[in-house]
């Protein structure tokens, strides 16, 4: 069986790439595109250290087959500072040190930045749901919440 | 492993049907590509419907509502007409999963995954919804409860897939209501799930459908339960009716998330509480 022929947007860059059917999108970004910001935890869907938006939806990479993204736009946490300067979740995580080992990271700062798109004034509530598909093992979710609600003041205000 | 991604009906039936090993829909990919990664399936073939418009849509129809077996839980949440309408069905699609899951998570998907304790199906089952079937003789449409024969094995034909779900033309006084128990708040597998949808004129309950999940063998309609509040103002009476009528409809297994006793008690509960909310939201609607 031949390897598809895939061509997508990955963070405002056209790439090609060839897949196996059972690649998923999670081991084309590591493994071919040398994207490798999104992280493998579980390869089950439960983790969300892959998380990337799929024109512009959040999914976890791992549950999408590379083969399913041509003609796709996929941003990654790669694309989320524009040069040199950090997207402004980045700097509050760094400076609230809301990450501990720092393997969720990656999966937190894009799943935050897809909350804070579609909802600029999120409460604690509702950050925490849209976030409880994002486990991070060191505990550090208070820190991380606290960060999310502090940069969509500082988002709103700016 | 094949993979096909066909932009017609006829193309996917025509590759499930000529597939000469095991042939798999792909709508979200939430369980397919988990049970792959798991080895519980190796697939010679996958068929991805989603670039099938009847499979992605959600559209108004005679009266009632189409929605397309790929329509994510994500999508069908920001369908303000469809929310309003059926409400519970919505909540139920909802609750599968996190924000990332709902992104591709979808109904077909939910019910061809064949598991008693899915979510979406007792809200559909409620909701006297038909499953849109194509196949290589053509249409059928199937209630849904009877689409899915118990824990992995379903009434589907080779080459057949759901393509959408067809929900009934409301009359006024019309909603719907799902509840599930899950040991936490979000994230995890229904231990019961409860999914009621009636009409009610003058605060008297009309015609109600009641729907069990996580208690049997596949997903049940609980007719009892229905006809014990259908001409009741859904008093104290028939509530105790209600209960009554789903824990006996109740054939649970023993498992780490759950006894029969606790699955049995609370299914009642459930019911019961999500006929109160959907005749609350009947009298607003």
């Amino acid at each position: 069986m031949a390897k598809h022929h895939v061509a997508a947007t990955v963070n405002g860059d056209e790439v090609e790439f060839l897949c196996e059917t059972e690649e998923t999108l999670l081991d084309v970004l590591r493994d071919t595109l040398h994207l490798t910001g999104s992280k493998e935890g579980c390869s089950s869907g439960d983790c969300g250290a892959c998380s990337v938006t799929l024109d512009g939806r959040l999914v976890c990479s791992c549950l999408v087959l590379g083969c399913e993204v041509d003609g796709r736009k996929i941003d990654t946490i790669e694309g989320m500072a524009k040069g040199e300067t950090l997207h402004p979740l980045q700097q509050k995580f760094l400076e609230q040190a809301a990450l501990q080992c720092g393997i969720c990271t990656p999966g937190f700062l894009v799943a935050a930045k897809s909350l804070l798109e579609r909802n600029p004034n999120p409460s604690e509530t509702e950050i925490r749901f849209w976030l409880a598909g994002n486990l991070c093992r060191c505990t550090g979710y208070d820190k991380i919440i606290k960060a999310v609600m502090e940069t969509a003041g500082d988002m709103r205000r700016a | 492993m094949r993979y096909e991604a066909p932009d017609s009906l006829d193309s996917a039936v025509a590759l499930l049907a000529a597939a000469p090993g095991d042939a798999r829909v792909l709508a979200g990919g939430t369980d397919l590509l988990v049970q792959m990664r798991a080895d519980v399936l190796e697939p010679e073939l996958i068929v991805d419907i989603k670039k099938i418009s009847e499979t992605r849509t959600v559209t108004e129809e005679k009266g009632g509502w189409r929605i397309g077996a790929a329509v994510t839980g994500a999508e069908l949440r920001e369908n303000a007409r469809l929310k309003q309408a059926w409400p519970g069905l919505v909540e139920a699609a909802n609750l599968i999963g996190s924000t990332q899951v709902q992104g591709r998570a979808t109904l077909g998907g939910n019910l061809c995954n064949g598991s008693p304790a899915a979510d979406s199906v007792p809200a559909l089952i409620a909701a006297g919804a038909m499953a849109s079937l194509v196949g290589p003789k053509g249409r059928r449409d199937l209630p849904v409860e009877d689409v899915m024969l118990g824990p992995r094995k379903l009434a589907l034909t080779k080459g057949e897939l759901v393509a959408s779900f067809l929900l009934p033309p409301r009359p006024r006084g019309s909603s719907d209501a799902y509840l599930r128990f899950i040991p936490r708040t979000e994230m995890d597998i229904a231990v019961v799930g409860a999914g009621v949808s009636l009409t009610a004129e003058g605060g008297r309950v009309t015609a109600a459908r009641v729907s069990l999940g996580a208690v049997a063998a596949r997903v049940l309609l609980v007719q009892a339960a229905a006809q014990a509040i259908i001409g009741s103002t859904l008093d104290d009476a028939a509530q105790d009716r209600l209960e009554a009528a789903a824990r006996a409809a109740c054939q649970p297994i023993d498992d780490k998330r759950g006894t029969v006793e606790f699955r049995t008690q609370v299914a009642g509960v459930l019911a019961r509480r999500a006929a109160l909310i959907a005749l609350e939201r009947a009298r607003n609607s």
